[in-house]
């Protein structure tokens, strides 16, 4: 009796296919993705039924965190073509006398998040190189009426891009005497229109009660 | 998945090769899977939204210009309170009233019968079924209207309505930022045409004070 040839070697499976496939899925993603940044405070936004997406550029976003403290961003995150961070900066410095350099002022257009450093830290907090050690310096943008820079960061942001919008996002916890004082602020400068960062939400409305 | 190949050797001529020689792709693959997985988790997918507000412009000079003047009997008063609770008052606190305020209703933030919602909704009937029946209408395709003239359609509704309340909207120190959302989003579910943010006076954070049981710390300005 002839002896049945087992095949020695495992079949052969082509993967060309599923390769074509990921790589398909992988140009996707990498063309969609938007690196989604660590703020430096941890926030929940509340929920709302507005369907309107968050502009991508010329805004500025006021971060408002449980602990009271105010983070600035403008356009969200690494700055867009026009460069306006850099010089929103420049007028800062002028205006405390602090001679930011180039090197500086590009540190500050590539800062990814939002950041809340008092001006007179802001030198110090750009020549850091480690992440951990900068974090130290994000205490919040003062706000008090004696050293008011939140209105200082308003008015240049708005010199600068006078199409600039003002978003706020703030936790869903924090304290309503910061986020009036903050409006208080934006409309001594003439902001009256906010956008409230908000996450999506479906609404319930019973029809046939009120009907009745 | 590797595999060996066995090369045979002696015997005979040898064979040129037919087919292309095989590349294993099992790395490449592995690879793949790798980067795909991390573009996936990084990747943020849903963008947030955001809710438009318009706040009235402040007075800086009471001389050169006056409050706008509203009509009390559409005034609705809401104040946020503390533990996500809302109370209300229509109408005005005239000075004369001082000594004794009027009560506040409590509610909150529900949908229910205790919520504000079904509150507004009651208020606000005849322009919600209005608006109601102009979007079924644009649902139903009786309407063929583009997304921006839908909006300018209910705005235009909203505009010439003149029953439903005037809702103005005060916090209490101790509301938190959500609450002031929630209730902006409550008045865009429930269709109020007229609503605004303005300051609370040193009465009605009395009125909260008594009605919630907290101490009286009165900080509003009593002008």
């Amino acid at each position: 009796m002839p002896k049945i040839k087992l095949p020695t070697k495992s079949p052969h499976i082509d993967m060309t296919p599923m390769v074509d496939l990921f790589s398909v899925v992988l140009t996707f993603l990498m063309l969609t993705t938007t690196m989604r940044q660590q703020e430096p405070a941890p926030v929940d936004t509340p929920y709302s039924i507005s369907e309107k997406p968050t502009p991508d550029f010329n805004t500025l976003t006021l971060l408002l965190s449980k602990d009271d403290k105010v983070f600035l961003n403008f356009d969200n995150g690494p700055d867009t073509l026009l460069k306006y961070r850099p010089k929103i900066l420049a007028e800062m410095g002028k205006r405390y006398n602090i001679e930011f350099t180039d090197a500086e002022l590009r540190e500050f257009e590539k800062y990814p998040t939002s950041i809340g450093v008092p001006i007179l830290k802001m030198k110090e907090f750009l020549n850091t190189k480690e992440n951990k050690e900068r974090a130290v310096f994000q205490t919040g943008i003062p706000i008090d009426s004696l050293d008011n820079q939140l209105a200082l960061w308003i008015l240049f942001a708005r010199q600068v891009n006078p199409n600039i919008q003002a978003c706020i996002k703030g936790d869903a916890k924090t304290g309503f005497p910061i986020v009036q004082k903050v409006l208080d602020i934006m409309q001594d400068k003439n902001v009256n229109k906010f956008n409230l960062i908000t996450s999506l939400e479906a609404a319930k409305i019973n029809l046939q009660e009120i009907q009745k | 998945m590797a595999e060996i190949i066995q090369e045979e050797k002696g015997g005979g001529k040898k064979k040129a090769k037919k087919h292309a020689p095989h590349i294993d792709m099992t790395p490449m693959v592995d690879l793949m899977c790798l980067l795909i997985t991390f573009f996936m988790l990084t990747t943020a997918f849903s963008k947030a939204k955001v809710m438009e507000i318009n706040l009235p412009e402040k007075i800086k000079d009471p001389t050169k210009q006056e409050a706008p003047r509203i009509s009390a009997s559409r005034t609705l008063n809401l104040i946020l309170g503390p533990n996500d609770k809302i109370y209300w008052y229509p109408g005005a606190v005239k000075p004369e009233e001082y000594n004794s305020l009027p009560p506040v209703t409590e509610l909150d933030y529900s949908a229910e019968a205790t919520g504000v919602r079904q509150m507004l909704l009651e208020r606000n009937r005849a322009l919600f079924k209005k608006i109601d029946e102009f979007n079924n209408e644009v649902l139903t395709g009786k309407l063929v209207l583009t997304p921006d003239s839908v909006l300018k359609s209910i705005a235009q509704l909203k505009k010439v309505d003149d029953t439903g309340p005037i809702v103005l909207i005060k916090a209490y120190k101790k509301a938190n930022y959500g609450n002031f959302v929630d209730i902006l989003d409550e008045m865009n579910i429930c269709g109020i045409a007229r609503y605004t943010f303005v300051p609370i006076a040193w009465y009605e954070e009395k009125m909260v004070e008594t009605a919630a049981g907290i101490a009286p710390t009165t900080t509003a300005s009593t002008k």
